[in-house]
């Protein structure tokens, strides 16, 4: 515990003197609400909240001086740890503004198969967030129920990368391999069963007094303070803000799907609970019509000096091997330039600044993180509310320390 | 927006003339629109760092509405050595923009935009912390992710990347 309050985040420090019948509280950064290593220091007169600011960095690791050393495909693994709960979101965002830097054309067949991750990765990220939002609250049951069905899709991403959580599976130009031969039925199993799961969940929760009473009319966010203050995705629609970048600012072949974007106008943390329920809907309406629509052709760009060969091809074409060799020992020159790539990731508005300098490096790399922002709206949203309210928000805003601290 | 993938000042500004932000930016001060780019898609516009925060307001009154990042480029040895990226979305009119300062080596400080967009709070202490870029006028301008008796700015190119130092 500290003496005074450090500096809060959004406006100037209060006199010394006007604090003393507060008490300063660390919450975090080893706590079990804290979703990772988050501290916040509270400020509380009684139960009130009167100030609050979040002390971040703890996972702070470099990353992006670290892709600054590396060649251009040696950063896709690194964009997965960033956000290990929706790795196919940043792997997408950076190969996306990679390409673009290139100039790359991805065949149909890639594009689509990307966005059925990229569904079924918002799915698994939404499935965690519900199961620890309402362990939080005190519903332990669901989490039980919402692991066994992410457990199902880390299998699919098991069988289709050779990892469950750190996958890896894209590839600048395209993906990495071609998906087992049981995927698609694999996926179309899934997600037959998995709209009655979600209606599982809503027995459980919707009509749960204690959920209904924990969540209602708490961390309230205006949508004129969402804007101002960041907020993006799930937390933003909340507030009334009709802006989704799937549909307002299409990537990946977005615009060949039809989905609607859920939003609610009260702003507080039960019409963000009530939005995510309702993404996960239009996920799985997504994922249906991309295995309906599954185009034929190729996964990879038609790029030899940037795409590896197939293995076969290298073992008995000498072109190829060349290729190979040359991609993996200097990577491959991308043209100078800056550019920035923002996909709708499981959190809000994620963004890939990536820079150019002509070499086989990225000059840099900045990743605009949608939990970075929104933490900002923290205070915000839990000022004049009970000390308990700190964690029913902290769930429902859906933070993860990995991205936030890079 | 435009067919050319590629165009420079004199070209935007002739072909996108009736563009919000461009617009907007020469009804109020043409001088300090030092350049303007159409790349890849994307539209940058070279601000004279000294008027960065008067940019932020005539392109926030313009429609782009939503702040979403801010960072650096470090252009050691060149000079001048950095440059500052903001990016600004407009739900209005559903594009990006991207806003570009460069700024001195030597004591390098621009004025914050925390004033017009306070989203700008956390990543302007990015900046700072890891470029060593100071904001003037920014409510709390400390270390966000290195400890605060940190010395040296990690992202700066001059600071190696491995070892320590």
């Amino acid at each position: 515990m500290t003496e005074t309050v450090g500096t809060p985040i959004l406006e100037a420090p209060a006199p010394k003197g006007a604090h003393d019948q507060h008490m300063v509280l660390n919450m975090g950064p080893q706590h079990p609400s804290m979703h990772g290593v988050l501290r916040l220091v509270v400020e509380i007169d009684g139960e009130i909240v009167v100030r609050l600011y979040p002390e971040i960095g703890y996972l702070h690791t470099g990353i992006e001086k670290t892709c600054e050393a590396k060649f251009y495909q040696q950063v896709v693994p690194l964009t997965d740890r960033i956000d290990y709960l929706s790795p196919m979101a940043n792997n997408l965002c950076y190969c996306l503004a990679v390409e673009k830097l290139l100039g790359l054309e991805i065949p149909a067949k890639a594009q689509w198969l990307r966005v059925l991750l990229a569904e079924l990765t918002r799915l698994n990220s939404h499935l965690i967030w519900l199961g620890t939002h309402a362990m939080d609250i005190g519903a332990l049951t669901v989490f039980l129920y919402t692991f066994r069905e992410r457990e199902e899709i880390l299998r699919i991403f098991e069988g289709l990368a050779g990892q469950r959580m750190m996958t890896s599976y894209f590839r600048i130009g395209g993906l990495s391999m071609e998906p087992p031969l049981d995927f698609f039925a694999r996926v179309q199993e899934f997600i037959r069963s998995f709209p009655e799961k979600i209606d599982e969940y809503a027995n459980l929760l919707t009509g749960n007094p204690i959920f209904r009473n924990r969540l209602k009319g708490v961390g309230i966010l205006t949508a004129a303070d969402a804007v101002a203050l960041g907020v993006t995705g799930p937390n933003m629609r909340g507030s009334g803000v009709d802006f989704d970048l799937r549909r307002d600012m299409p990537y990946s072949g977005y615009e060949k799907f039809q989905f609607k974007v859920p939003t609610a106008t009260e702003g507080d943390c039960w019409a963000r609970y009530v939005i995510r329920l309702q993404e996960m809907r239009e996920s799985v309406g997504i994922i249906q019509q991309a295995l309906d629509g599954m185009p034929e052709g190729r996964i990879t760009a038609d790029a030899p000096k940037i795409v590896l060969p197939d293995r076969e091809k290298m073992k008995t074409q000498m072109e190829a091997l060349i290729h190979h060799f040359k991609i993996v020992t200097e990577g491959f020159a991308v043209p100078a330039g800056e550019v920035y790539q923002g996909i709708e990731s499981p959190r809000g508005q994620m963004g890939y600044y990536v820079v150019s300098d002509g070499t086989a490096k990225p000059y840099r790399v900045h990743m605009r993180n949608p939990s970075f922002t929104t933490l900002q709206a923290l205070e915000t949203m839990c000022k004049g509310r009970m000390l308990a309210d700190v964690v029913a928000v902290v769930g429902s805003i859906d933070i993860v320390l990995g991205e936030i601290d890079r | 927006m435009s067919e050319a993938l590629n165009m420079g000042r004199a070209e935007v500004l002739d072909k996108m003339a009736e563009h919000p932000a461009i617009k907007a930016m020469l009804a109020w001060k043409p001088k300090a629109l030092v350049d303007a780019k159409f790349d890849r898609g994307e539209l940058t516009l070279t601000i004279a760092a000294a008027e960065i925060r008067a940019a932020a307001e005539t392109v926030q009154a313009a429609g782009y509405n939503a702040f979403e990042d801010v960072t650096a480029v470090d252009w050691f040895p060149a000079s001048p050595r950095f440059q500052l990226s903001y990016h600004i979305v407009s739900h209005q009119y559903k594009e990006r923009i991207r806003l570009r300062a460069m700024v001195d080596g030597e004591a390098p400080a621009v004025e914050s935009i925390t004033a017009v967009w306070p989203a700008a709070n956390f990543y302007e202490r990015e900046v700072f912390d890891l470029f060593g870029i100071i904001f003037d006028g920014h409510p709390n301008l400390r270390r966000i992710m290195m400890p605060d008796d940190w010395q040296g700015h990690p992202l700066r190119k001059d600071y190696p990347v491995e070892g320590y130092r």
